[in-house]
Parts: structure tokens; sequence; C-alpha cells
């Protein structure tokens, strides 16, 4: 008794030296991403943007709301069955909202688990928002109405690179490159079909998908290209599947352009080095935006971790469901999942509004090459991304498949 | 016939490649008998090693002391660690090395960092040397080969044409008859294990710029290089080439057959397309399947000969 | 006397299962409580095979893995209307894994030693990619799910609760350790023992060594299978990373760590390494690095694992003479206490000054003592204690150990 009396003063001790901290609820945001082993790079560059975005929402939304979000971090190790423990120990430590992104296994896992539990046990209710998985199906036929997506789904990424293929007439032959698994599947269906549809000209001359991580050597790949006679190639790879693709192809002198999603990290752009001028992305986000808000929180974000801002779904996600608990009135995530189905919320880079039919933001996207001369350059590469199109929000809609077969 | 050149030496370049990797591996299982999980550790260690070298001095410098520091940590670990684990038996000489490959990888992590480090290719060696049917072949390709030639050649002929190679076989199968005759055994050893995770380091200094040297590359490395290893015949170096050539090929061959499976299977006179229970089956593309390749002919020829292909000793 | 002393541990593990999920009553620990029943059943009917045996599977967790896929599409089938209950899933998984174990068992039967365990390796390899090439049967990267509380309910239950699924998880798994241990004491298991310590004898003996390896193969694939049924349960999911080169390398550890050469070892082992690989991280960030650091420790000083440690002193214990050693072992603990603070001093702060370097606020503290990376303080007083430590260790390690070779050899006598 004794001991709990002096625990409890010490508490509100240090609570009294935190005044800011003292009357505000804290409403906690779990970030399950891999920390630790080969893959933690990229759940470390989460949490640096989750921290970075969570600041400028409690700054923001939620200033004088005596409301703010704190981030706790779970390491995954990119593997669905621990994250799914890693969910346990979220809700056990009164976490209500969930932010995920590496993997669209874990995404999926994620997401049926987090449908279940909040069936079985609505007053624990948790809300998924993944800010980085990609594959159209969380939200069409494996939709589920706790589960909100930011990044724009690799069918729409494909939509917004279609438009740009659409205005360049001198391409002729492409060949489309992927990872074997779903996401490369999904990408792959995507830019056969499309293609077909959209720029009926452009020939698809190769289809192809690798298995992940497992190929040391692309030049036979290459070689297929160029036997192909490929002047475009379009592809889902990241990682080294993306950079040693990318630089095996400057290595034997082929000349085709790359069309990628995932060229935007810091690690392939300086693997591939300058012999990346050219390729381009599609996306939601590049280097060089010119709008001054996006601008300052680059060079800030930079300046703070040593490391390249691009998680432009991190700020997003956090904006919205600061958004969404000031106009629910409250942080309990039913109220907030009502709130957040269908609102708009004025981004710096144009209005984005979170779809109600699918849970899927929408949202301006564009597609950036890479080019010298910019004035913002990757650290070791002096390449920046340029922008080539840029594609409205309310453009990006596609018709979806999904009926909520959990709407509250 | 430019296509088929092109393919053959792909193949080859892949091959050696492949031989490359695994011949330190090779050294350690087939002389030792231990399965060295962490070979793929020493090889990264090899890659980093020779990236702050390259940065301090230059590339032709790493090339010579980053196989010789992870060498001399290879002589450390087995000194004062496997010779302990030894008398427990394989099992354990197995686990430690699994234990260490832990360590390393975070330790790694640790010194350079979660990203992949700037570590290039030097720009003697960085142009194309010559070109078939409009594909360059970079010079630094050329010099791999090289690199993993000499390496066979060096060691084929240490093990099978000199004294030390006699008492280093002798020392595995004979170790008392060894020591009586006045050779130091367990030296031997640590030396044996050392040249392994020289061989390792010399891999990565050699591969680690080529591709990408970051924390996951041990793992990308995977269980190919066991495959290789075992498939040759514990012990072999020739067998371990001659493997590394057959899987570049075959694999090599197979990135180039965009076929179905069915189609594939109706050339030779099976129809197959009927069974629809199976058709994601029938669907996978030869293509598709060629990193399956290696461990399809792995288990084909230890189901046939648990010797492998050039094998004196089954374990 | 001898059944009381046989029948004690069960009993004890019986009323700890039972008890344990009421102690540790949070949805983290339940759903850890269900991993290491799951890994423990993992864990013997790999033990099987390495322990008793002799066998190094290094594709074992492709039995798990085809277990769970057959045990998920029997409860799709459940969600869609088919009787069939959740509690019975476990044995559609025990199917699919000895029927798995019966078709790989003609490939790898033969061989032995290192050829069985890179036969198995290679395997697994082709078998994890074919998997991943098949999305119809196996769902792709993302798996396939189900709902493990859409099947009939049995009493009122329809087990979709953590708790509940705790509770069926909890009896198969009792049921499946009791039913392995069984095994070790049939014939088959016997033989198995024989053809371990000497294959050639067994033949002489007029078996036939291959066929023995064989069939315990295959029942080491139902086991494992029935875990797979198991797994599918407790996560309503099952992916291709469950048969992966991962798996089966943890379940290695598990069966190491805890000891290959008793029946309980590798329970044992399972309940550890779950609690390091899934709670540990919560905890620190070093904690791959500690994984390894204590591994390389338990082969160095104990090959035989936790439950060979155990199995050295049960007997002093009993005889009573266990008190004459703790002198002997209290002179070493100051320095092992030391060697492991220090080492986690060094540890923490290398982590720390990583995390600093990645743009975290500067400072730090390890047991709520202040250490500052970035300052030469905690660098050295962690080196000087883990020297310091090592020392110690090295000095009165011999002295603690002659002391147990002389009483122990005592009690033998």
């Amino acid at each position: 008794m004794r001991l709990r009396t002096i625990v409890a003063a010490a508490f509100a001790a240090l609570m009294a030296c935190n005044s800011t901290a003292r009357a505000d609820e804290v409403i906690r945001v779990g970030l399950i991403d891999p920390m630790s082993g080969a893959f933690s790079v990229a759940g470390r560059l989460g949490e640096q943007h989750f921290r970075f975005a969570i600041e400028k929402a409690n700054a923001g939304p939620l200033a004088g709301t005596g409301k703010r979000l704190d981030l706790t971090i779970y390491d995954n190790e990119v593997s669905p069955e621990k994250s799914l423990t890693m969910l346990r120990k979220a809700i056990d430590d009164g976490v209500h909202y969930i932010v995920q992104g590496n993997g669209s296994n874990v995404a999926f896992a994620l997401s049926d688990a987090v449908a279940k539990h909040n069936k079985r046990e609505p007053n624990r209710a948790v809300l998924y928002l993944n800010y980085a998985a990609v594959d159209p199906s969380l939200t069409n036929d494996k939709c589920n109405w706790w589960h909100f997506r930011f990044d724009a789904d690799s069918d729409m990424k494909m939509h917004a690179l279609t438009d740009y293929l659409v205005t360049q007439k001198d391409l002729h032959k492409v060949y489309v490159f992927n990872m074997d698994y779903s996401f490369g599947a999904a990408v792959e269906r995507g830019a056969v079909s499309m293609v077909k549809d959209r720029r009926p000209d452009l020939q698809v001359v190769g289809v192809e998908r690798i298995p992940m991580g497992k190929i040391k050597d692309f030049t036979p790949y290459i070689a297929k290209f160029q036997a192909a006679g490929a002047d475009t190639i379009i592809t889902g790879n990241w990682g080294p599947d993306l950079s040693l693709l990318v630089k095996a192809a400057a290595d034997t002198g082929y000349k085709g352009r790359f069309l990628t999603y995932y060229l935007g990290s810091r690690d392939v752009v300086s693997e591939i080095g300058i012999a990346g001028k050219g390729a381009a992305i599609v996306g939601v986000f590049y280097d060089n935006i010119d709008q001054p808000l996006v601008r300052q929180w680059t060079t800030e974000f930079e300046k703070r971790y040593d490391n390249t801002f691009g998680s432009w779904t991190a700020i997003t996600s956090m904006m919205m469901l600061a958004e969404s608990i000031k106009k629910a009135g409250s942080s309990e995530p039913l109220p907030v999942s009502k709130a957040m189905s269908g609102l708009t919320w004025d981004s710096p880079l144009g209005p984005i509004t979170m779809r109600g039919e699918n849970h899927q933001m929408l949202q301006p996207m564009f597609v950036a090459a890479l080019d010298t001369g910019m004035a913002h350059v990757f650290p070791d590469v002096p390449l920046g991304f340029r922008g080539i199109g840029r594609i409205e929000g309310k453009d990006t809609a596609m018709a979806t498949t999904c009926q909520f077969p959990n709407a509250p | 016939m430019d296509q088929l050149l092109l393919i053959l030496l792909n193949g080859l370049v892949y091959g050696l490649l492949l031989f490359m990797l695994s011949s330190g591996l090779t050294l350690i299982v087939g002389m030792m008998g231990v399965l060295n999980f962490a070979h793929a550790s020493f090889y990264m260690l090899g890659a980093y090693v020779a990236f702050s070298i390259s940065t301090l001095m230059n590339f032709w410098v790493a090339l010579i002391v980053a196989p010789l520091v992870v060498g001399a940590l290879g002589a450390l670990v087995e000194q004062y660690g496997l010779r302990a684990v030894h008398k427990h038996g394989h099992l354990a000489e197995l686990l430690f090395t699994f234990g260490l490959a832990m360590i390393i990888g975070e330790v790694i992590q640790l010194i350079w960092g979660r990203w992949p480090v700037a570590y290039r290719v030097p720009e003697s060696l960085d142009f194309p040397l010559f070109s078939i049917g409009g594909t360059a072949y970079p010079a630094y390709r050329m010099f791999m080969m090289g690199v993993s030639l000499f390496m066979f050649v060096v060691l084929y002929a240490t093990l099978a044409r000199t004294r030390l190679g006699l008492v280093v076989r002798a020392a595995l199968t004979h170790p008392d008859m060894v020591a009586m005759l006045g050779h130091n055994v367990p030296r031997v050893f640590t030396m044996v294990f050392a040249g392994g995770c020289a061989l390792a380091g010399l891999a990565g200094v050699i591969a680690g710029n080529a591709y990408q040297t970051d924390p996951g590359m041990a793992l990308a490395l995977g269980a190919i290089v066991f495959a290789v290893v075992v498939m040759g015949g514990l012990g072999s170096i020739s067998g371990a080439l001659i493997a590394s050539l057959i899987i570049g090929l075959v694999q090599t061959v197979s990135i180039g057959l965009d076929m179905k499976l069915s189609t594939a299977l109706g050339r030779i006179g099976l129809h197959v397309d009927g069974i629809t229970a199976l058709s994601d089956v029938w669907d996978i593309s030869i293509n598709r399947a060629a990193p399956v390749v290696p461990f399809l002919l792995l288990v084909i020829i230890l189901a046939i000969n648990p010797r492998g292909l050039a094998g004196s000793r089954s374990s | 006397m001898r059944t009381i002393s046989h029948t004690l541990p069960w009993v004890i593990a019986v009323v700890l299962v039972l008890v344990a999920p009421h102690v540790f009553g949070s949805g983290f620990s339940i759903s850890l409580l269900c991993r290491m029943a799951i890994a423990a059943v993992f864990a013997l009917s790999f033990n099987m095979l390495m322990g008793q045996g002799g066998m190094m599977d290094f594709g074992h967790a492709v039995y798990l893995g085809l277990g769970g896929f057959l045990a998920m599409h029997v409860m799709r089938a459940a969600d869609a209307g088919w009787w069939i209950p959740t509690p019975a899933l476990p044995i559609v998984g025990a199917f699919g894994g000895v029927v798995a174990a019966g078709l790989g068992g003609l490939v790898v039967s033969r061989s032995t030693r290192t050829a069985f365990a890179m036969i198995t390796m290679g395997l697994a390899e082709a078998i994890v990619a074919l998997v991943l090439m098949l999305p119809r049967l196996f769902g792709g990267e993302e798996g396939i799910n189900a709902d493990r509380s859409g099947g009939p309910p049995i009493f009122g239950f329809d087990f979709g609760s953590p708790l509940e699924a705790y509770y069926v998880i909890a009896f198969w798994a009792l049921a499946a350790a009791g039913l392995m241990f069984l095994f070790t004491r049939t014939p088959l298991g016997r033989l198995s023992n024989a053809v371990r310590d000497n294959a050639e004898r067994v033949g002489f003996l007029g078996y036939n060594p291959g066929r023995v390896r064989y069939f315990v193969y295959m029942f080491s694939g139902l086991f494992a299978g029935l875990a797979g049924g198991l797994q599918a349960i407790n996560d309503e999911i099952i992916t291709s990373a469950n048969i992966g080169s991962n798996a089966a390398g943890a379940v290695l550890l598990m069966t190491f760590i805890g000891g290959v050469g008793t029946f309980a070892g590798p329970v044992v082992g399972a309940v550890v390494v779950t609690l390091m690989q899934m709670a540990l991280g919560t905890v620190t960030e070093a904690w791959q690095l500690y994984n390894g650091l204590i591994f390389i420790v338990m082969v160095l000083w104990a090959p035989g694992g936790i439950s060979g440690i155990i199995l050295a002193h049960a007997p002093l214990v009993r005889s009573g003479q266990a008190r004459r050693l703790v002198p002997s072992y209290l002179t070493v603990l100051p320095g092992f206490v030391a060697a492991l603070l220090g080492t986690i001093g060094l540890s923490e702060n290398a982590y720390r000054l990583q995390s600093i370097r990645g743009g975290s606020p500067p400072g730090g503290s390890i047991f709520g003592i202040p250490s500052d990376p970035q300052t030469m303080t905690p660098w050295l007083v962690s080196l000087a204690l883990t020297a310091v430590g090592l020392w110690l260790v090295a000095r009165t390690a011999p002295r603690a150990r002659a002391a147990w070779l002389e009483i122990a050899g005592g009690t033998q006598a």
C-alpha cells in the first residue's frame, strides 16, 4: 500500500514537471514494422516519419483539443505470425490505432486479425491505418471496415502511369518485369490490362516474374529485354531487386526507360548512382514537389534524422487521424472510423479524401523522373526527381468490388 | 548465334560466381565436416571490411587485406570457439556457427549502420570490355571470372598437389596418426577454417561492389551455397566447380525459356491441360521456376547418390 | 514409487497449463502461451528425429506448414457450413503432416547425417518456392485465412475468444506430448535410438535402418502437422513464412537450448526461445544480439541444454548433496553477474548510440541508471565490468567444476 502511494506521488510529480502534458489525453498509436534484422532499415525509417508526423499532428489539428497522439514501436520482423502477437501486445498496451506498411502479407494478416478482434471484443476495438501496403485486394475483395489505406494501391499507380504513357508517343514496346509475389502479380495484371486498354498501339513484348531477392545477376534478363526490343520496362521491384536490375542495365549498355514504383528509396538511388538518370517513379509524393510547407518539412526532417523524407503517407495518415478525432469529438475507434470514412482534408498537395466505399485514400498522384540539376538531390548522388505528370485525386478513383462485411 | 553465345557466357559467369561464393564453404565442410552457417556472414564481413579499406586507401589494397582480416578473424573463432565445441560433435559445431552468424549480423549493423554502404567497383575496371549482339560486357565481370578461376586453381593445386594438402586430408581421416607423425593437427584445422573464411571474405570483396553491400546480403545468399557444396560432393573442389557450372548454365538457360510447363510437356508428348486441378502447376512458366532448379537438382542427385557428384565420402 | 515419479511431471504440467492463463491473463501473455504450446509440440516432434533418431532435419517446418494449410482449408470449409468443430482441426493437420512426410520420407530416409541434413534442406527450399507459385492452393504471400469461430459450437463454445482457443491448443499440446512420450517406449522408438547409435548393428539384427528412419520420419511429420493444425487455430492464418527456413531454424534453436538428451528438453527450449523471440524484443533493441550470445554461451559451456544442467544436478538435489555445492557455486556468481552486466552495458550503449545517430534524443539509461553513450564513462564502466567479470569467472569456474565432479562422482560411486 505504501509502495503504491510512493509510486503514485512520483508519477504525479513527473506529470507536474511536464506541464504541457498534464491535462492531455494520450492517444496511443502503435507502429508494427520490422525494427530488427535485415529489413530493419524500412521500419526504422517508418518510425522516424511517424515521430515527425505525430509531432506535426499534435501541433496542428490536435493543438488545444487536450488530446495528443503518442507513438509506440512494435517489432514484427516482417513476419505475419509475429505481427499477430505484437497486435495482442499493442491491444494490451491500450493502443487503439495500429500503423503498418511493410509487406502485403503482414497487411493481410493484420487486417483480418483486426476485423476478428473487433467483432469478438467490440469494446476494445482498434483501427488499422495502412500507410504503404498496396495490394489492391485490401480495399476490394478483402476489404473490411477497420482497415484504412493511405497510399495509392498498385492499380491506381498503374492507372496514373498509363495516363503518363498515353502522352509518350515515342515509346513502342514495353516489358513488364516484377517480383514473384502477390504485389508483383498485381502490378503485372494491372500493367498488361491497362496498357492494352488505354494505349493499344503500345506492344507488351514480355511479361516476367522473378523470385524475390534470389537473383544476383540480372544480366540474362537484360539480354531478354534486348532480344525483345523493349524500350520501356515497367517494374514494381524494390530494394536490391530494383537497384541490381537498373545497375545491370547500365553495365550492359541497355538504354530502355525504367518506369518504377519504388525508385524513391534512398538506398536504391545511391546504389544505382548516376545511371539512374531518366528512370521514373509513380506515387503520391516525390522529393522536389514545389510547395513551401512540404519543402520546409522535408528540410526539417532531413536535418533532424539525416535521412531522406519520403513516406508522405505517414503525414497524411496522422493528420487525417487527428482531423477525424477532432471531428468525432472522441478518441474511440468506432466514432473515429465513422468520421474518417469519407473525410476530406486540405493537404498541402491539394484536397485528399478517404473514400467511403472502400477506405482507400484518393489523393493527387505524380509521375517524376530522376534528373540532374534539381534543388533537392539524394545523398551521394547528384540526382533528384523532376515532376513530369500530375493526376488529381478525384481522377484516381477506380471501380471497387468492396462490400464491407462488417460496417457498423 | 549471338543469343546462344550470350546465354552460355552468362551461364558461365553465374556458375563461376557461385563457385567463388561457395569455395570457402567447400573447404570447411569438406575438410572439417563443419556445416558452417556463418559462411555467408564471413562473406558479408569481407564486403564491409573491403568497403572501409577501399574508402581509406583503395580497392587493390582491400582485395589483399580484407580477406586476410576475415581469415584472421576466422582463425580466432576456430581457436577460441569452435575447437572447444568440437568435442561435443558436429551438431554443436553447426549450432555454434548458427549463433555466430546472428552475432556477426548484428555487429555489422552496429558498426556500419542499417543502410547499404557505398561500396563501388573501382574506376579502373568500370568500363565495357566487349559487346555481343548489343549487350556490353563490363570488364569487372571478367575480372570476377578471373578471380574465381584463380581461386579454383590455387585451392586445387594446394590440396591435391602439395604436402600441406596431403597433411590436411590425412588429418581429417586419421588425426591421431598425423599427430603421431609430428604434425600439429589442431593448427591444421585452424588454418583450414581461416582459409575457408578468407575465401568467403574474398568473395565478399569481389561481389560486394558488383552487387550490393547491405546487412541483408548474408541472408540473400541463402542455401544456394550449400546446394553447390553438397551437390559437388563433400571435400571435392572440382566437384564444387562442376556443380556451380551446371547450376549456372541450367538456371541461365531456363531463364531464357518463357514456355509454360504444360506446353513444354506437350512438346514431349505429355498433354496435361485436361488436369485442371493442377492448372496452377501447368501455368508456371519455366523461367519462373529457374531458381528452384538448383534445389531440385540437389535432391535428385543426393537421392541417387548421397555422395554427390564427385564426393569421396558421404558424411 | 516408480509410477509416482513418472506421473508427477505430467500432473505438474497439466496444472501449470490450466493455471497459467489465469496468472498471466493479458492478451499478449495468452498469445505467448499458445505459441509456447505449439512450439513445444513442434520441437518435440523435431527431437524425435534429431535427439532420438540422430537425423538433422533442416526442412521440418515443411510438415508443420503443410499440416497447417490443410487444417486451414478444412477450417474454411467449416466456415462455409460443413460440420467440423474447431477442436478437431489438429487431427486434420496431423493427417496432412503424416501424408506429406510419408512422401518426403521416400526421398530423404535413405540418406544419413550430412547428406540427410542437406537433402532435407534442398527439399524444403524447393517446396517453399513451389508453395509460392501455387496461389490457388496456398494463397501466395498473404497465405490463407479462416475464422475459427465459424465452425459448429461445442457445449456453447465457439472458440473465438483467445482463452477458449488457448484451452483447445493446450489440450492438444498435452495430448501430443503424451503420445510422443509413449512413442519413445514403443519398439519403433527404441529402434530409432539404436539406428542413431549404430545403424550397422541394427542392420545385422535383421531390421532395415532405412525403413526405421522412414517410419520415425512419418511419425515426426504427423506431430509437426498437428502443431500446424494448432497454429491454424491460433493465428487463423497460415502463410508461406510458416514453412520457410526461419521456422526450421527456430525449432533447431529451441530443441538445442532445451536439450536434446531428455524428453522434456525441447519443451523447456520452446518456452525459453519463444520468450526470447517474442518478448525480449519488447524490452530491448539488442535482443537479436543477446539471442546470438546466449546461444554461443550455451553451445560452449552447456551443450546439454537447460535440461542437461538440470539433469546433472537432479541426483545431487535428491540425495541432499547439492547443499555442498552452494559455496563453490556462489564464488562464481559475482564474476558471472559482473560479466553479464558489463555485456548488457556494452550492447545497450552500442544500440543506443546507433539510435542517437539515427535522430533519437541523446542520453539514455540502463536499468534506470543514467548512461549517455556519447560520453566515455558508461563504456569504460561496462568494459571494466565485463573484463573483471570474465577474469573472475575464469578463476573460479574450475574450482566449481571440480567440486561438482567430486560430489557427483561420489554419489555415482
